[in-house]
């Protein structure tokens, strides 16, 4: 059979970080092929590669058989190829059959809207794919999960030959998944390839027919779903070797720092926390993306205040209800998406370390340049950023440098506390490990390290101690000695308590 | 010299990624307020205290309706713009006010007042410059225009920067207000209108990045000194003098249009 859609050596690199290093992959009609891999594996990257949304640097893209060299989004609707968001994106104010009207045909400004016409062709695709929605109703009051399946009657309708699902079920319940997967059934049955991305490993057994495991921005290869066990699937995700690389922990931990009892947060869906992180450890948070780790680092740094149970810090009962109390209290937080939030790219990197210090290090809020430039000064040389000095922008650093800066920042306000998320995310491997260094030195000096991590031999290789979230859960705390990559990602994934073989 | 004290203060707003559009009506507001006051026999010292107390209460009431509950800048100060305009109008009926004397020029000469005047904004025009490079505020106040998310994660309250900014905003008008009062021996109920082009201008032409977190207040007086020259250099060229408020609204598209072309070069 001739696949639909062929890549070949497809590479697409952001900077210095190279999300994509040669992955090929092909689609036949009628079959689900499911893509697998870990947080950062190069799953959302490879997608927009196949969407239009990034060009990719090298590589060739085949759709039915013909080379396409310059895909854009338009393009790729046109050739048939859809996909479906975990977030969907309609229009809320319009109705469904609106919606669904606007996404199968480009009409011109003044052509006439055929109310009728359009109404009939809604309800014949619902009525496909079985949704019991009607085609009047705005969208803004269905559920995520009934404007998904509008999103798939949209590429249904658009008579997608590709038809792409990022986590379809991530909020469905399980009626609806069943439902959703009779839907890519029938998908299937007519034809239509379907590239299937799920975390939830049994998802990928009782639909797909076969499987892609990316890793580290490579393919690990594919297989037929029914020559694999779960275990073999984990074990094809993580795969690597824990590499001794990681700076070793030296002494016991002391006192604890931070004790969380039952903390939750309604608004950002973490319940039930339940966690001790004492001075001179490392707490790794593995867990999925959207698990609600970041939730839990915001809601200790006071972003998203907790509405029960009790923080206990340094022994004493606190409540934290913005950054400012948090900061006063000897909590820093790292946050991940330094590009955005993490460094003020235009702002020179002195004034950005002293950023959150500034009561502090400027009594009576006259700026004092020369302690700033000082303070910058030292932690350039201890953290070895590398900068032509404190007065270089932000934005002109390496993506490692400005997380040492990152780092500097809070480091600057000397916490009891430092909560780190994704610390070497889009980091390249030599920062990396320096970086490694520095946080195992915190630690050596007895600061309390909470770090969030998506990176498994990072979590594994640096932490003393690691908490898996799933859910918005504490679903365990894992003791380094008993921690393996299996162990954690099935933790994480939550094989339903299934027993992992190795 | 007035509209150089409002635009200091349209400078900072805009830095800190905002806009203001009724300090016209505030500055009218402020003029009459003050006018009011001095005509009914008070002395001048609280004519100026009530116009610049005046501007800050309008000032803060638009800081809360854009830093406390999020509006969006330019709806809110459209809507407080029209609201200060209308009031004036159904309060004064559009009459000239006479002012008594020993108003102008603060009761000196005129030599002597045009000194006063001209110093205080400039002293105002060091100062705030001085204060945006050497306080913690002023940093903030970059820091906020650059990205409000990430000062809010180090620690620094974008609402309040925000909100003070604002009264700032207002009480300028109401010195700007007062400024412009005693060069005249009357006030019209519209003397601001058109201050919010001529000081928004002012300050994107002088390198104030209309994205907010970038921008001097030098600039702002370069600015101000060039569009100071268009209405002399359109009389020099036998233009009619309707030609300068199009120019003003020329250049702050052309000002938009540079910063938009810089950010979109950033990107790629």
């Amino acid at each position: 059979m001739k696949p639909i859609l062929k890549l070949t050596e497809i590479r697409k690199s952001f900077g210095a970080v190279r999300a994509l290093k040669g992955v090929s992959f092909e689609l036949l009609a009628g079959e689900v092929h499911a893509l697998l891999g870990e947080n950062g594996a190069g799953k959302s990257t490879l997608i927009k590669v196949i969407t239009g949304a990034h060009l990719p640097d090298g590589g060739k893209l085949e759709v039915a058989g013909a080379e396409v060299s310059h895909l854009s989004p338009s393009k790729a609707r046109e050739l048939g190829i859809a996909c479906i968001y975990q977030q969907p994106a309609l229009f809320p104010d319009l109705s469904v059959a609106e919606n669904i009207a606007l996404r199968l045909k480009k009409t011109g400004i003044f052509s006439r809207v055929r109310w009728q016409q359009q109404r009939a062709n809604a309800v014949e695709l619902l009525q496909r794919i079985g949704a019991e929605i009607s085609p009047d109703s705005e969208v803004r009051s269905l559920s995520m999960p009934e404007q998904q399946l509008v999103e798939i009657a949209c590429a249904l309708g658009s008579g997608a030959k590709i038809v792409i699902m990022d986590e379809p079920t991530a909020s469905l319940t399980q009626k609806e998944q069943h439902l959703l997967f009779k839907v890519v059934r029938d998908l299937r049955a007519s034809g239509v390839g379907v590239v299937y991305i799920s975390h939830r490993l049994e998802e990928i057994f009782a639909l797909a027919d076969r499987v892609t495991v990316l890793r580290d921005g490579e393919s690990v290869g594919t297989n037929a779903v029914d020559t694999l066990t779960e275990s073999q699937m984990i074990k094809l995700m993580v795969g690597r070797e824990v590499a001794s690389i990681y700076p070793p922990c030296e002494g016991a931990p002391g006192k604890v720092v931070l004790s969380l009892k039952n903390l939750g947060c309604a608004a950002s869906g973490v319940k039930g926390v339940t966690l001790d992180v004492r001075a001179g450890e490392i707490v790794g948070m593995a867990g999925l993306v959207g698990a609600g780790r970041t939730e839990l680092a915001r809601i200790l740094f006071g972003i998203t205040p907790a509405d029960t149970g009790e923080i206990v810090l340094d022994g004493a009962k606190i409540t934290i209800s913005n950054p400012g109390e948090a900061i006063a209290r000897g909590i820093a937080y790292v946050p991940e998406d330094r590009r955005r939030h993490g460094v003020i790219l235009e702002m020179p990197i002195a004034q950005n370390m002293t950023m959150a210090i500034h009561p502090k290090l400027f009594p009576g809020s006259i700026l004092r340049f020369k302690a700033e430039s000082l303070l910058a000064a030292n932690f350039i040389r201890d953290l070895g950023i590398k900068a032509y000095g404190p007065e270089a922008p932000g934005g002109s650093l390496s993506g490692g440098n400005q997380q040492k800066v990152s780092v500097a920042r809070w480091l600057a306000t000397e916490p009891k506390l430092l909560i780190l998320d994704e610390p070497t995310q889009g980091v390249d491997v030599g920062a990396k490990s320096e970086i490694h260094k520095i946080i195992r030195g915190l630690a050596k000096d007895g600061l309390a390290v909470l770090m969030i991590s998506s990176d498994l031999p990072e979590v594994l290789g640096m932490s003393d101690r690691i908490a898996v979230m799933r859910g918005g859960e504490m679903v365990g705390v894992i003791d380094k000695d008993q921690a393996d990559a299996h162990s954690v990602m099935a933790a994480a994934l939550g094989t339903n308590g299934k027993e992992v073989a190795i | 010299m007035p509209a150089l004290v409002a635009a200091i203060g349209i400078a900072l707003i805009i830095i800190s990624r905002q806009i203001d559009i009724s300090i016209g009506s505030q500055f009218s507001m402020c003029a009459i307020i003050a006018g009011v006051t001095a005509a009914s026999g008070l002395p001048l010292g609280v004519s100026i205290i009530a116009a610049i107390g005046a501007g800050a209460m309008m000032g803060a009431l638009n800081g809360v309706l854009v830093a406390y509950l999020k509006l969006p800048s330019i709806v809110v100060t459209l809507a407080t713009m029209v609201t200060w305009q209308e009031a004036l109008r159904l309060w004064q009926q559009g009459r000239l006010l006479s002012l008594p004397d020993g108003i102008q020029w603060f009761g000196l000469s005129q030599p002597v007042g045009q000194t006063v005047v001209i110093s205080i904004a400039f002293i105002l025009l060091i100062g705030a410059a001085l204060a945006m490079k050497h306080l913690s505020a002023g940093r903030f106040i970059y820091a906020i225009g650059t990205d409000a998310e990430a000062a809010r994660l180090a620690g620094i309250d974008p609402k309040r920067t925000t909100f003070g900014v604002f009264v700032l905003m207002g009480a300028l008008a109401g010195l700007a207000a007062v400024l412009n009062l005693v060069q005249s021996p009357q006030v019209q109920p519209n003397c601001g209108d058109g201050l919010e082009l001529k000081t928004i201008a002012a300050a994107v032409v002088g390198g104030v990045a209309i994205s907010g977190g970038r921008g001097t207040l030098f600039g702002v007086l370069l600015g101000m000194l060039l569009l100071a020259n268009v209405n002399p250099a359109l009389t020099h060229f036998h233009q009619p003098p309707y030609w300068e408020k199009a120019i003003q609204g020329l250049v702050i598209l052309l000002a938009v249009l540079a910063d938009g072309l810089r950010s979109r070069k950033n990107q790629l």
